[in-house]
This record gives C-alpha cells, structure tokens and sequence, in this order.
C-alpha cells in the first residue's frame, strides 16, 4: 500500500527563518527576571543575543526590526496547554496550536498528557519532543503523574525526568487518593519537580456550571466552589507533610485563594496559576448558553474574581496559564449538558491581561509579564534570566496600545472556541523570536 | 377568533420561558385561555385557527401529560401534527439536535414544541431554525407553559393575586415548574415562597425575590396557594434527604397538616402525583385540589399560546 497523505500534518507553520543577524531598535526592554526597564537595542546572531544596548549600530548585511512605541521582553511562557496530538488532532495538533501560540507571543509552552495515548511512558514523551524540535515555540510536554491519568500507579517518574520532564500532571482529573498524592509528591521531591495539580473533588455529582444564583435561574447542573478548596487544602496538608512541590492549575474559587495565602506565608512550596478566562469574565456569561462558556473549573462569580485580583496583586498567584482547550466546532456546536469542557487561550492570554488587568490596573504591566515569563521558568527550574548575552534569543515584542478585536474565524488554531469571540481586546504581539526563528504578526 | 388578522399580538415571538415576559402578555395569554376553556366545554371542542398549520412535538424526554396535553391543545385548533420522540442520549450519540430540527424543519413546519433535558436547547432551536419555538420543558429551567396553567387556575379563584401568599413545596432544586412558577407568579404581584428540606433549595433563590422556609407548617399556614412538586422517587434518597419516609413525615402534604390552613387554600400539583410521598391520597381527592382543573386548564392554555403565537408563523426570528 502506498503511503497515505494526512491532511493535517499539512498545517503549515506560521514562523519564518530569522536573518542571520537581526538587530531590534529603538525599544523598551522589560527584563521582568531582574524587574528592570530600560531603553535599549538587541542583536542577534544566529538565534543568540549578542548584544543588549543603547544605539547598537547595524552591521552590514543585517535586518533590523524597528520597535519603536514597542516593548521586548522574554518570550512568553504558557504552562497549561492541552495541544490534543497525539489523538486528537482533529482539534489541535504540534504546528496549529504552537502557531496560536507564537500569534499569542507564546514561545514555551507546557503541554499537558490528556492526549490519547496518555503521555504516560518515555516512549511516546520522546515521540512529542522530537516532532516539535524543529518548532519556533518550545513544548516541554508534561507527563502524567499515574499511568493513564487514572489516579493509581505512578508513572515511571525518574526515567521520564531524566528525558526532559519539567514536572509531572493528571490535569482534567483530580488525584483521588491521598495516599497516591502523597507518593507523587515525596517521589517527585528526589528531582524537584513540581506536580501540577488539578484540584477538583469529582465525589460531587456531574455538573455544568458553577453552583451560584445564576444556576439556580438557568436550572443547571453545578459545581460549588469547595469541590476545588478541598482538595487544595488537602494537598496543601500534604506538601506540607513530605515538603513536596506543589503547583496548584487554574485556580478559580475565592476560596482557594485564601488557603494558598495561608500556605505561602507559612513557607510551603506551593504556588498556583488562574487562566485568562477566570480573571475576566464571571458565570453571568452562562446565560446566552453559549457553550463557549462551558470550561472545568467554571467560571465563577464576582466575588471569586475579586479575589483572584486580589491574589494576582498580592503575589498568591504566580501564574497565568490559558488551559488553552481546543475542541472542534461539532463537539462545541450542541446542547450546554452535552458539550465537552473547555476554550482556547493561546492567542488571547497577552491580550486579555493587557485588557483585564493592566488597562484596569489591577496590575502594572511588569506585575502582569512577570507571570507569563520569570515566574512559569522558575517554578518549572528552568532559565529566567534570558535576556543576556550568550542566551538563545527567546522574545516576545508587542504593543500594548493596539486594539483588535477578537474574532473566532480569524484565530490560528484549528478550533474556534473562543470566550472572548467579538469583544475588543488592547495588547497585540508583533514579533515572536526564538529557536533562530521569527514570526511577524 | 379563526382569522389571525384580528387577534391582538404577543410581544414574545417564541415562548421560551417566562423570565423576561411582561404581564401584558400574560394577561393575553390566559384571557385567550378562557376563551378555548369555554370552547372546550361545547360539543364540538374544535376550531380551525391553525388550519394548514403544522406543529411539531419534539420530546427528548419522557413525558405523558404534557405530550398530550400540548397534542390534544394542537388538534383542538385543527393543526396538522407530527409528533417525535426520542431520549437525549440517544440524540448525543448520532445526529446533533440541530440538524434533527433542520431535517425536520426542512419538510415544511411552522411551530415546534419541544422537551429537552439541557436547559437553553430552546434557543439554540430558535438560533436555527425559523419556526415558532414553544419550550415544552427545558431541564430544571423553565416549564413556561405549566407556569402558565398553573397560574389561569389560580387566578379562577383568587382573581387579584396582589399580596396574596402562593408557596412551592418539594423539590425546588431540579424544578423547572417551580422556577416558571416564580417568574410568573412575580409578575402578578403574588408573595411567592419556597419550601422544602434544604437540600433541594438551590443556592441563593432569596434573590428572586422569594421567602425560604423549611418548615412546611408555617408555610401551611400563611400560604393562599400551594404548588406540591413532585419528588422523583429515582433521584434524591442519598445525599438530598434520607427517605421517602421521613420526607412524607416532615414535607408531605396530609389532612392533618392542612387542618391549619386557611379555610379556602388552594392544593395544586403539576403532576404525575407520586401518592403517599409528597401527597396524601386524601388531599389529592379532597376539597382543596384543584388539579384536575389544572389539566384541563393546560389544554385551553396551550391552546392559546399556540393560537397567539402562530401569528409569528414566517415572520422574523
């Protein structure tokens, strides 16, 4: 038999080789490892800085980008990222959702293993890694914690380390047992990899939404706050018990918050991630019925989005994460109940932050990037300090003054399940660099 | 009342739910019912209002009472009718609603009655569809229609609603009917209150406007009306209450619990009655009922909102 064409590794990828040397003029620079901004020129040579200045002088033979009103800062970090392949790709798959994600200004991402197979052994974590080398974006696939994300045996956690893994989840479901958490946790400690956590207590019945005044009008099925609090405390009771690293994914009750507060100021290691969508918008969404609106954990009310304000300011939450969820439009396209969890992120994180949170100044805009770059590298024990010389030039350039407004046909990934289809967004990416590769929005 | 250029019109285009209609509307809607109540009444029980019209009965979930009622209400106005029935699930696992109604659409309708387990599928029918839409039942959201025969038989006995005390009972968590109730009642001015053990009072209802109470004697007591939910026997004993046992001992309606109530209280019940649970045998047949009057009511209701409604019949959406 010949061998069979699959449409979707057609999807082309958006990124163009950089030139050799490529000089970055009249910008500001937004070092958010050192929480330094200043005025300064960049050149590159072959994919690494060369030099960080005023005036740089172009050489012969060398493409400058003008970034004049624009800022640079150290590419984007997404550490929640559901890229569906293997298994899936009729959603999502490698070049689509790292192409959304340069869009996003997105240059590492942490994918996450709900993929089918489950990226539970070593075989198939190598099999990700090498087809997404030759990538502008960096995807640090993320093992699961127990063999096929089902809560029991733990994965083979050493050899997944010593192939690249950053850190070890069972994101979509919440780890039943305690004890397999607490042996997670204390095996995890031996290479100082975090567990990322999806706290989520699933004994409460099947549900759609959160448990608020807007279910009880919309007669929907729903989930209340403390199914995500208790298991945070839980976890939080066992980090402290093994002294394990735990990092807590797109938290969203009020809640929630406050213990990780209570947690952080009594030294444990913890730390936690909100998505865009659950700084930005509340459950009052859920009554168009769009399911568009339908994620896990929902969205919930004002209040808890006071606190997550609250929390982004105070330093209780470390990161913003997108969850990005893709799902085809059939999938998306039926009844609330029936509809499958989850909505895009990659292409609107920088965005939403700029709209929600920096325009709103519920946080200044170093408060805002840190999260999004310095704080994902270090709670993964990767590199921060990236703008120096010597460093692979990994950089996100962009203008937080642009509006656009965000449209579901216009999106690179291959989904449309965007919350924030129609809404005018500030904050738009330019130039996304890193692997020696450019993108130019 | 055969030719639609004479009625006067409904705001609403669809009827969806009740949340959001004005009192106009409802006013028309049961002065309308009135009307076919008394056709109903004459021989020949029939009107060629919806002559060439054709209606289709969706239900995606089991239904007796309302299926009828809603066939009974359509053949009453001489309408064609096509009835499909299928569960949800075996819907989630072919063919998506959507494209069931446009096929169905497709080989010309004018009107859809539909029953549904997921609240808000009636919008997305009328997002794609160009027929008339009337929710037959949407999940524990609205029961648009109940609400409204619910209230024409209230209103036969207590004419001016304003002030007066009508209490839900039961299962307010997973009711559509209650949540219909509320809204309508709301706009005719009636003080609405809900009782039941607090497992199946859902979060924050306080905020429509509604008094909260757990104690079924007190509501006994100070109600003009009360609307017995049903409790389905399947779903709750567990983690709602502990037994169908203590759930009659404590929120079932008996004789001797009523003993206290006003002398002309209302007993009304959307029915299918579950016997000896949320209701004894003696009140269900005793002088305070009202329910069969609620069926009958249900046809000259449905009736009307049908009637009313078919003048949007190739209109816009």
């Amino acid at each position: 038999m010949k061998k069979m064409i699959n449409n979707i590794f057609l999807s082309e990828p958006a990124f163009k080789p950089a030139a050799e040397k490529l000089l970055i003029k009249n910008g500001t620079v937004i070092d958010t490892s050192a929480e330094k901004q200043y005025k300064a020129d960049i050149f590159i040579v072959n994919g690494r800085i060369e030099k960080i200045s005023e005036n740089i002088k172009a050489e012969k033979g060398c493409e400058i980008i003008d970034a004049k009103g624009l800022y640079i800062t150290s590419g984007f970090f997404d550490m929640h990222v559901h890229l569906r392949e293997p298994g899936y790709e009729q959603a999502e798959n490698l070049v689509t959702g790292t192409n959304a994600a340069m869009t996003g200004g997105i240059t590492s991402l942490a994918a996450m293993a709900n993929t089918t197979p489950c990226v539970d052994n070593k075989f198939i974590l190598k099999d990700i890694q090498s087809r997404s080398k030759e990538l502008l974006v960096n995807v640090h696939q993320i093992p699961a914690v127990t063999l096929k994300r089902e809560g029991k045996v733990l994965v083979e956690m050493t050899e997944l380390f010593e192939n690249g893994a950053l850190a070890f989840s069972d994101d979509g479901n919440g780890i039943e047992s305690s004890e397999t958490m607490t042996g997670a946790l204390t095996y995890a400690k031996m290479f100082g990899t975090p567990i990322l956590v999806h706290p989520e207590d699933h004994s409460f019945s099947e549900w759609v939404m959160n448990e608020s005044f807007t279910s009880t009008e919309l007669g929907m099925s729903y989930l209340p706050n403390i199914a995500e609090s208790i298991n945070v405390t839980r976890d939080i009771e066992i980090a402290r018990y093994v002294d394990g690293k735990v990092h807590f994914q797109h938290v969203s009750a009020k809640e929630s918050v406050e213990l990780i507060r209570k947690a952080k100021k009594e030294k444990l290691k913890v730390t936690c991630e909100v998505t865009p969508h659950h700084f930005s918008l509340t459950d009052e969404k859920v009554r168009t019925f769009s399911t568009d609106y339908k994620m896990n954990p929902p969205l919930r009310t004002q209040e808890d989005l006071d606190a997550i304000h609250k929390g982004l300011k105070d330093g209780t939450i470390d990161v913003i994460a997108t969850d990005h969820a893709p799902h085809p439009s059939e999938k998306k396209n039926v009844e609330f109940d029936f509809a499958p969890f989850g909505v895009l992120g990659l292409e609107t994180m920088f965005s939403a932050g700029i709209t929600y949170l920096v325009r709103s100044e519920k946080l200044s805009l170093m408060e805002f990037l840190k999260k999004i770059t310095a704080n994902p590298r270090r709670i993964l024990n990767l590199d921060a300090d990236l703008l120096k010389k010597g460093k692979i030039a990994e950089l996100t350039i962009f203008d937080i003054d642009q509006k656009w407004k965000v449209d579901r046909r216009k999106l690179k990934s291959l989904s449309i399940n965007t919350c924030f289809h129609g809404e005018t967004h500030y904050g738009k990416v330019r130039f996304t660099i890193n692997n020696g590769k450019i993108f130019r929005a | 009342m055969d030719r639609l250029e004479d009625k006067k019109l409904l705001k609403i285009k669809h009827l969806l739910g009740i949340k959001g209609m004005c009192r106009e509307d409802l006013e028309l809607i049961l002065k309308t019912s009135e009307s076919f109540k008394q056709i109903l009444d004459t021989p020949n029980k029939k009107v060629a209002a919806l002559k060439g019209i054709t209606v289709v009965n969706m239900f995606f979930e089991n239904s007796t009472r309302t299926k009828i009622s809603f066939e009974m209400a359509e053949k009453r106005l001489s309408a064609d009718v096509v009835n499909f029935a299928a569960s949800s699930s075996s819907l989630k696992k072919g063919e998506t609603l959507i494209d069931t109604a446009k096929n169905i659409e497709a080989m010309k309708i004018d009107m859809v009655v539909m029953r549904h387990s997921t609240p808000g599928a009636h919008k997305m029918l009328m997002e794609n569809l160009d027929s008339v839409i009337i929710n037959a039942g949407d999940g524990a959201h609205e029961h648009p229609t109940q609400a409204i025969l619910d209230l024409m038989t209230i209103v036969e006995h207590i004419p001016n609603l304003k002030g007066k005390r009508v209490t839900m009972v039961g299962d307010i968590v997973h009711s559509r009917v209650a949540m219909s109730n509320i809204h309508a009642l709301k706009l005719y001015g009636a003080k609405v209150q809900v009782c039941g053990p607090s497992t199946l009072i859902p979060k924050d209802i306080e905020k429509m406007g509604v008094d909260v109470t757990y104690d079924l004697n007190e509501a006994i007591q100070n109600s003009d009306a009360m609307n017995i939910l049903r409790i389905q026997l399947e779903r709750h004993v567990g983690s709602s209450f502990p037994s169908l046992r203590e759930y009659h001992n404590y929120w079932g309606i008996t004789n001797e619990k009523l003993a206290r109530a006003k002398n002309d209280i209302l007993i009304l019940h959307p029915g299918p009655m579950n016997r000896g649970v949320e209701i004894d045998d003696d009140v269900a047949d005793g002088d305070h009922q009202v329910i069969l009057d609620q069926v009958l009511n249900g046809v000259a209701s449905r009736m009307a909102v049908l009637y009313l409604l078919s003048a949007n019949i190739g209109g816009e959406k």
